[in-house]
C-alpha cells in the first residue's frame, strides 16, 4: 500500500507572534517551526499501517525553504521520500489554491491513501484535507482517530462530539483526516537520522502561479480582550493569598 | 433568492443545537445586507423534528429529504445541497461549525469553486467575517473576493438570537436527485468507549491541567492542588493524548462538557475546542505563562506566571486557610 502523507510546518507552540507592520500576516523572521502536530499522527498512523501491511510512505509538504526540516525530520522517523513543493507564496494562495499544488503533487504517486492533519495550527482552517480529496475525486473521512485495513477497502474510528464515535467503512483509494491521540508518536532514532541522509527529497516548483483568490486574508491583529479578568500579581505566595482570599470570600468554594 | 441560505443540522430527527446559532448568525448577516433569510435541514422523514428555536423570521425553509439521506455521509449531503444552492442561488449559505459541517462543506464550496470561511466569530460591515488563528491568539478578517455563493460555518457559542422563541415553520420539500452508487462511505451506528467512571459534569470544583505541566511526572503538582482543594482533575487533550491522564478527563468539544462552581485551569492555553467544554463553569481561574493566552477571555480570575511556582504555593495557602 502506498500513502502519502501531507505535513505542514507551523510556528512552534510557545512562540512569541508579532503582526507585521503591515497588519497582513505574522512576523517570521525570529520563528521556529516544527510540524503541526495532527500531521505527526498522520505520519505515525501511516508507519503503523506500513509496519503491518508493507508498502511505502512519502511525505508532501508545501512551502519555502525551510520547511525541508520538518521533511527530513518525517524522513528520520521513518518515511520512504519526502516531496518539497517549492511555494514562497502560499500567502497569496486560498485552501483552494494550495489544495490544488498539493492534488497535483500527489495525483503523480498515485497513492491508494492520502492521510492530511485534520487542523493546522497556525490556519486552523480545517479545509485542505477534504478539498484535496474532492479534487482528487476521491472518498474521505475526518477526524479519524484509527485506521484498518478491511476487505481491500478501510475500516476507520471517526471521533464525533460530546465522546461520540463511529466507525465507517470506505473504498480505496481515500483521504483521512487524522486527529490527535489515535497512537502514541514515536521519536526519530539516531539510526533513522542517519537514513534520513540517503532518503530522496524531490523538490518540485509549484504547478501553477498564485491566482485569483475565492477568499482573501485582509488583515491579522491581537483579539480585542472582552472580559475583566482582574488579575492577581506579586509573588507567588502573595498571588496565593490573593487567590485563596476570592475562593473563600468571591467564588466560595473553600 | 439571492439572500441568505442557513443549512441546519439534525440526526434522527433531533435538532443540533448550534443550528439555531448558524440561524441566527444568517440572520444578522440578512438583516444587514438587507436580503431574505431562507434555511434548509437534510434528512429523511423530516416532519417529526421539533419546534424552531429563533426569535427572527425565516423566509422560507426546505426539508431536504431522500431515503439515501437517512444517515450522514458527505458524498450524499453534498449532492443534495449542491442542488438545492443551484436552484436557490443563494448569495450566502452559512452552517454551523460542527464536526458534520467539517466533513462536508469545504468539499461543498470546491464545487463551486469557492472557499468556505470557516469557524467564523463574528460578522462585520462589508461583509467581513472575523476567525482565529494561531488557536485563538490572532483574529483575522476575511472578505470573499470569488463570485460564487459564499460559504462560512459560524463557531459554536458565539452567536445567539436575542429571545429565543419556540415557533414553527412550514418546510417545502425539496427531492434532489440521488443515486445509491453515488455514496461510497458506509457509516455505522454511533457508540461511545467503555462506560465512563467519572463524571465531571457534576463536579463543583475542578482542577484542569494542560501541556504547560512538561512532564507526566509533574501532574503531581496540579493533583496536590486538587486534593487540597477537593476537586476533581480534569485536562486539556494533549494531556489525554499523551496518556498522562485517562481520556474520560478530558474537557472540551470531544470530551466532557462540565460547569462546575470553579474551574481552575493551570497551563491550559484556552483554544476554543477546549473552551466549549467549560465556559459554562461559575467562576474560572487561569494560570498561565503567557499573559496573551485566549484562557485569559473566559477568566474571572487571572495570574500570568509559571505554574511551577504558582501552583505549590496556592496548594499550601489552600491547605493553611482549611485548617
Ligand atoms: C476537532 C478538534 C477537537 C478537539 N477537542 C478538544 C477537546 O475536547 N479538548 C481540548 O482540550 N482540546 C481539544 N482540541 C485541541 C485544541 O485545539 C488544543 O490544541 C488544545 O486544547 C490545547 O491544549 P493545551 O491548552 O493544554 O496546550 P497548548 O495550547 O500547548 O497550551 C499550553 C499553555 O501552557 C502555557 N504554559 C507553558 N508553560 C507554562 C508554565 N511553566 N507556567 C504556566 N503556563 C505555562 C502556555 O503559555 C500555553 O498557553 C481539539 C481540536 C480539534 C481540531
Ligand atoms: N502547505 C501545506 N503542505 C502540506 N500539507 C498541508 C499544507 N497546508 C495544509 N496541509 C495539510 O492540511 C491539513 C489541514 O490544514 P488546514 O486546512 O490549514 O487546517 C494539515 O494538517 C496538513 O496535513
Amino acid at each position: 500500500m502506498k500513502i502519502v502523507v501531507a505535513i505542514k510546518q507551523v510556528p512552534e507552540r510557545d512562540a512569541q507572534i508579532h503582526v507585521t507592520a503591515d497588519g497582513k500576516w505574522i512576523d517570521e523572521s525570529d520563528l521556529n517551526y516544527a510540524i503541526n502536530e495532527p500531521d505527526a499522527y498522520a505520519l505515525e498512523e501511516a508507519l503503523q499501517l506500513k509496519e503491518k501491511n508493507g508498502g511505502e510512505v512519502v511525505v508532501v509538504c508545501a512551502g519555502p525553504e525551510r520547511v525541508t526540516s520538518t521533511l527530513r525530520e518525517a524522513l528520520a522517523k521513518g518515511a520512504d521520500r519526502a516531496i518539497h513543493i517549492e511555494a514562497d507564496d502560499l500567502g497569496q494562495r486560498d485552501t483552494l489554491g494550495v489544495a490544488q499544488i498539493l492534488a497535483d503533487a500527489v495525483k503523480t504517486e498515485s497513492p491508494d491513501l492520502i492521510l492530511t492533519g485534520l487542523q493546522s495550527d497556525d490556519l486552523g482552517l480545517g479545509q485542505t484535507g477534504v478539498v484535496l480529496a474532492e479534487l482528487l475525486g476521491v472518498p474521505h473521512a475526518t477526524i479519524i482517530m484509527q485506521v484498518e485495513l478491511v476487505d481491500g477497502g478501510l475500516k476507520v474510528k471517526r471521533e464525533l462530539e460530546d465522546g461520540w464515535f463511529q466507525h465507517v467503512q470506505m473504498p480505496l483509494p481515500a483521504l483521512l483526516t487524522i486527529q490527535s491521540g489515535g497512537n502514541k508518536l514515536r521519536y526519530a532514532t539516531l539510526m533513522g537520522i542517519k537514513k534520513a541522509k540517503t532518503k530522496e527529497t524531490k523538490t518540485v516548483t509549484s504547478s501553477t502561479a498564485a491566482g485569483a483568490q475565492a477568499v482573501t486574508l485582509e488583515r491579522v491583529y491581537l483579539p480585542e480582550k472582552q472580559k475583566k479578568t482582574e488579575m492577581l500579581t506579586g509573588t507567588p505566595a502573595e498571588i496565593a493569598a490573593k487567590l485563596v482570599e476570592k475562593l473563600k470570600f468571591e467564588v466560595r468554594v473553600i | 433568492m439571492s439572500g441568505v441560505l442557513v443549512v441546519m443540522e439534525q440526526r434522527a430527527g433531533t435538532w443540533n443545537k448550534m443550528s439555531f446559532e448558524a440561524l441566527a448568525a444568517g440572520q444578522l448577516l440578512a438583516a444587514k445586507l438587507g436580503v431574505g433569510v431562507g434555511a434548509a435541514v437534510v434528512g429523511d422523514g423530516l416532519q417529526t423534528l421539533g419546534a424552531w428555536s429563533s426569535s427572527g423570521k425565516v423566509d422560507a425553509a426546505f426539508a431536504v429529504e431522500h431515503a439515501l439521506l437517512t444517515e450522514y455521509t458527505a458524498d450524499g449531503y453534498m449532492a443534495a445541497l449542491e442542488q438545492l444552492i443551484k436552484r436557490l442561488a443563494p448569495a450566502y449559505v452559512l452552517f454551523p461549525h460542527t464536526y458534520q459541517v467539517r466533513d462536508f462543506a469545504p468539499a461543498l464550496a470546491t464545487r463551486f469553486k469557492q472557499v468556505l470561511i470557516s469557524d467564523v466569530i463574528a460578522i462585520h460591515d462589508g461583509p467581513v467575517f472575523v476567525r482565529q488563528l494561531l488557536q485563538g491568539k490572532l483574529n483575522a478578517d476575511y472578505r470573499q473576493t470569488g463570485d460564487g455563493p459564499c460559504f462560512v460555518s459560524v463557531q459554536a457559542g458565539t452567536f445567539r438570537a436575542e429571545e429565543q422563541q419556540n415557533t414553527a415553520v412550514a418546510m417545502e420539500i425539496f427531492t434532489p436527485t440521488l443515486e445509491s452508487t453515488q455514496i461510497r462511505n458506509k457509516p455505522g451506528e454511533l457508540f461511545r468507549e467503555s462506560a465512563q467512571t467519572v463524571d465531571l459534569s457534576v463536579a463543583p470544583v475542578i482542577v484542569s491541567v494542560g501541556r504547560g505541566i512538561g512532564e507526566q511526572e509533574n501532574i503531581g503538582i496540579v493533583e496536590e492542588l486538587a486534593a487540597a482543594l477537593g476537586a476533581e482533575l480534569a485536562a486539556s487533550r494533549p494531556i489525554c493524548d499523551n496518556g498522562w491522564l485517562p481520556m474520560e478527563r478530558q474537557v472540551g468539544s470531544s470530551g466532557q462538557t462540565v460547569s462546575p462552581k470553579l474551574y481552575l485551569a493551570v497551563g491550559i492555553s484556552g483554544a476554543i475546542q477546549h473552551l466549549v467544554g467549560m465556559k459554562g463553569s461559575k467562576a474560572v481561574v487561569a494560570i498561565n505563562k503567557d499573559e496573551n493566552a485566549p484562557i485569559f477571555e473566559v477568566a474571572d480570575y487571572g495570574v500570568v506566571g509559571d505554574l511551577f511556582e504558582v501552583v505549590p504555593a496556592l496548594t499550601k495557602a489552600v491547605l493553611a486557610a482549611k485548617s
